[in-house]
């Protein structure tokens, strides 16, 4: 391979330094790779110019699917003959991005035979993500890693591929299987992750609890969210553990519940359950000594997304309490008419947040069969411009009872 | 040569294939952790197994030889098992005590950088700026770059009073919840694009074009054989770049950074919040951004030294007021503070008690 070394005098300057460096990482990647290679001529060239030099656009993918890969191309082919193509594979990882070396050594020699040998491991989108390859080489590279177990993740108007947090694999915290309830919604929506049909994205992420290590809450259509119904349980010993070793448990615990359901004496913590939003405050600073119990299952709320156009939105309650037990068939049936409802509502490019938005809460939990409940909401509305229906006169109204 | 057969919705492998014993045998019976060091902490299952973590950063840009060097090290010490976070460090999972300390020596002498665990900074989430990404207004991997060389002492040792949780996204785009970090770089264009009316007509789709833009500023110009931009309506995301480029969103000289603050996701305490913004514009400055990288160390160090102990950035701005955090970060408020967009209505303060 001739190779053309860039001079990368901008580059260099962020190879010092402690902290880890991607250019470090290119270049090794560069030793063995002319696209690596001339990613570090073109990244530099923006350096120097600060502008970048990226071209997306046109269909690239493998047969019979319409996702999973990102076309890329670069808009000075010329002078940056490596970087022509520069096309993005998606490979949906396995729940929690837990790894055997043998299957990374395995995803790593299928890449260096077919790409840069660059990777982000992995992108926000939670895939395993492959930087770099051209056009040619995708039907290989997808048969490849197909035939030894490896499939690609979501893009474009689809199912985007479903992330969760490790759950109960290392998290006492955990009130559901996540990772169970990942991998079981990535097998059922296989069809609608690979073949884009949908007016826009539906992201789906799990989290064990409110900490929401995966930020469902503001990065998911469908946010799933582990919560308990009992008592949060006591262990009086461990609490007095925690002063004794220096905590002010006044300040640091009690005052900062927020909804002021715990006291603590000086001997006894207690709290009151009835009041406790299950925030897990307490339980997380006290890790040894509070824990949930009872019954577990997940609240389920929908509609985030980042700002463009009218906005970002977090999620919010739809579902306040569901039980999720394998095979999670209520749960597949909810998203099913989930996304029936959003189909037949909304315009190209609306996600089904903006479509709640915009033909009502009302209309989307009758589909879905959700009846209204005060958790969904932060306060019911204040404005006077009421809407009825004949039939909610028949079922509340004449009745007398409010 | 010929290829193996391919396999079509196989889905992602079983995660179980992957679980060190010890977790598949204590899956679900976790009893509690403890953080033993800033990138150390170990599980404890309730009937007395136990797992050790050691966290490490990445660039999240990583090279083939570089996971290969990762994995030697798992085989090493862990049995050949490890995982990534979700903001892309990596954890070496230890069943055996006695690799704790050899594994940390050994990550430590090939300059791996351990931490991350704990009220510190962990790993940047991030997107893919000038390395990959058509609408990047940055580079993403050379801001974080720069940023954590300077905040280093917070990833590997020194404790802020709850965890930060710093993002960069390099357009408007936001892919990365940057729009819900406690301290998030996001880059910007700030001028209406050019149009090159000659490629319009001939590379470009113009029914597509008028379709890209979210706020319908394009109409065609019939005349031109091409579009006009509405300046009024223009909010300078680029989308139309991303369908033609004879729109050329690029401006070198009005590309920049904005520094957004107070936002987060978790439910403790308070509820999820959006972050907001702290200073609306630096311009470009490769290799290392100084001007950016200072602010954001001064945002730090102001929550560092005000904040009561478990708040998060924005739950102590709330508790202060947006005033005092401008008068304390010494950051010049100015009309680019005050929305115009579209949700005003909902940021103006209604009532005379504040703060001086
Ligand atoms: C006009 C709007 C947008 C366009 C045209 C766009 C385009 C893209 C493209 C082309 C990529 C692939 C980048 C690469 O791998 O090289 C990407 C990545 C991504 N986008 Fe966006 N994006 C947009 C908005 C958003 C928003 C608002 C979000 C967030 C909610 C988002 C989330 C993501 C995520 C999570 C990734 C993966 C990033 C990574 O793995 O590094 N995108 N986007
Ligand atoms: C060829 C054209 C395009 C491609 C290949 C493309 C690709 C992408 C990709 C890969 C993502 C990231 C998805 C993820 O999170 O994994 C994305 C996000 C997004 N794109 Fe595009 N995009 C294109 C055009 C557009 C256009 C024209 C618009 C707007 C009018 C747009 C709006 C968005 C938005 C709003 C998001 C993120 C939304 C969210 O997460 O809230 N994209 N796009
Ligand atoms: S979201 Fe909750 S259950 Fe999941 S890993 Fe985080 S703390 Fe644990
Ligand atoms: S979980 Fe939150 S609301 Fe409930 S007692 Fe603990 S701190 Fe208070
Ligand atoms: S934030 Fe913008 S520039 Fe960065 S990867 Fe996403 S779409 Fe591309
Ligand atoms: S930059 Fe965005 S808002 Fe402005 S014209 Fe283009 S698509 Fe429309």
């Amino acid at each position: 391979m001739s190779k053309k070394k860039h001079e990368t005098p901008l580059l260099d300057e962020l190879k010092k330094g402690p902290w880890p460096s991607f250019v470090k990482e290119i270049e090794k990647a560069a030793v063995r790779s002319e696209t690596a290679n001339d990613t570090l001529g073109q990244v530099e060239k923006s350096y120097r110019t600060r502008r970048g030099y990226w071209k997306h656009g046109g269909i690239v993918g493998v047969l019979g699917y319409g996702g999973g890969v990102i076309g890329r191309y670069s808009s000075l082919p010329e002078e940056f003959p490596g970087v022509k193509f520069f096309h993005t594979v998606r490979i949906n990882q396995p729940s929690g991005w837990f790894y055997t070396t043998k299957a990374l050594r395995e995803i790593c020699d299928i890449w260096d035979k077919y790409g840069s040998g660059l990777t982000n491991i992995h992108g926000s989108t939670g895939d395993l993500v492959l930087l770099g390859t051209d056009t040619e080489s995708l039907e290989a590279i997808f048969a490849e890693y197909s035939s030894r177990g490896w499939d690609l993740g979501g893009s474009g108007s689809a199912m985007r591929t479903p992330s969760c947090c490790i759950g109960p694999a290392r998290c006492e915290w955990a009130n559901i299987n996540s990772l169970e309830i990942n991998y079981q919604l990535t097998q059922e929506f296989q069809d609608e992750l690979h073949r884009p049909a949908f007016p826009y994205k539906f992201k789906i992420k799990t989290s064990g609890c409110a900490v929401d290590c995966v930020a469902a809450i503001a990065r998911a259509d469908l946010s799933i969210i582990g919560t308990w119904k009992g008592k949060i349980q006591i262990d009086q010993a461990e609490v007095q553990n925690y002063a004794k070793k220096g905590m002010n448990i006044n300040a640091e615990i009690v005052n900062m519940c927020p909804t002021q359901c715990i006291s603590y004496d000086g001997k006894e913590m207690k709290i009151d359950d009835a009041e406790c939003s299950r925030c897990m405050h307490c339980i997380a600073k006290m890790t040894k000594a509070l824990r949930p119990s009872g019954e577990r299952g997940a609240t389920l709320l929908m509609g985030s997304k980042a700002p463009i156009v009218v906005g970002s939105l977090l999620s919010w309650v739809i579902v306040p309490f569901i039980k999720l037990e394998p095979p999670y068939k209520e749960l597949k049936e909810l998203i099913r008419k989930m996304i029936e409802w959003w189909d037949e509502n909304s315009k190209p490019r609306e996600r089904i947040g903006e479509v709640i938005e915009i033909k009502g809460m009302r209309s989307f939990l009758e589909a879905i069969g959700v009846p209204p409940s005060p958790a969904q909401v932060k306060w019911p509305r204040k404005d006077p411009f009421i809407f009825f229906k004949d039939e909610d006169f028949e079922k509340v109204y004449k009745k007398g009872k409010y | 040569m010929s290829l193996p057969q391919r396999k079509t919705d196989i889905g992602p492998p079983h995660y179980e294939q992957f679980l060190p014993p010890v977790i598949k045998k204590n899956l679900g019976k976790w009893k509690y952790h403890e953080v033993l060091n800033p990138g150390l902490m170990v599980h404890v299952a309730e009937g007395g197994d136990k797992i050790w973590t050691v966290r490490v950063a990445s660039p999240r840009i990583l090279s083939t030889d570089t996971i290969r060097e990762i994995s030697d090290i798992a085989d090493k010490f862990c049995g050949g098992y490890l995982r990534f976070t979700s903001r892309n460090n990596v954890e070496f999972l230890i069943s055996d005590e006695k690799n704790v300390e050899p594994i940390q020596k050994e990550l430590k002498a090939k300059g791996y950088t351990i931490g991350g665990i704990g009220p510190r900074i962990s790993n940047v989430v991030h997107t893919q700026g000038w390395v990959h990404c058509h609408s990047a207004c940055t580079d993403a991997s050379g801001l974080v770059k720069a940023m954590m060389d300077e905040l280093y002492e917070y990833f590997t040792t020194k404790e802020l009073p709850n965890k930060v949780r710093l993002a960069v996204a390099c357009c408007v785009n936001m892919c990365g919840a940057v729009h819900c970090s406690d301290i998030a770089l996001v880059a910007l264009h700030t001028k209406v694009p050019p149009i090159d009316h000659e490629r319009v007509g001939k590379i470009c789709e113009i029914p597509t074009v008028i379709a890209s833009c979210p706020t319908r500023a394009i109409s065609p110009d019939p005349a031109k054989k091409s579009v006009k931009i509405n300046e009024e309506k223009c909010m300078y995301c680029g989308n139309c770049f991303t369908v033609c480029p004879a729109i050329d969103i690029h401006n070198p000289e009005s590309d920049g950074v904005a520094i957004v603050v107070g936002g987060k996701i978790g439910s403790l305490r308070s509820a999820p919040k959006f972050s907001k913004l702290a200073i609306p514009f630096f311009y470009n400055e490769p290799p290392r951004w100084p001007k950016i990288i200072a602010a954001v160390k001064n945002i730090l160090e102001t929550y560092a030294k005000h904040a009561r102990k478990h708040e998060r950035v924005g739950e102590w701005i709330d508790r202060i007021g947006w005033e005092k955090f401008f008068k304390l970060t010494g950051i010049e408020f100015t009309f680019q503070h005050i929305d115009d967009f579209t949700f005003m209505r909902e940021t103006m303060r209604s009532t005379p008690a504040f703060k001086w």
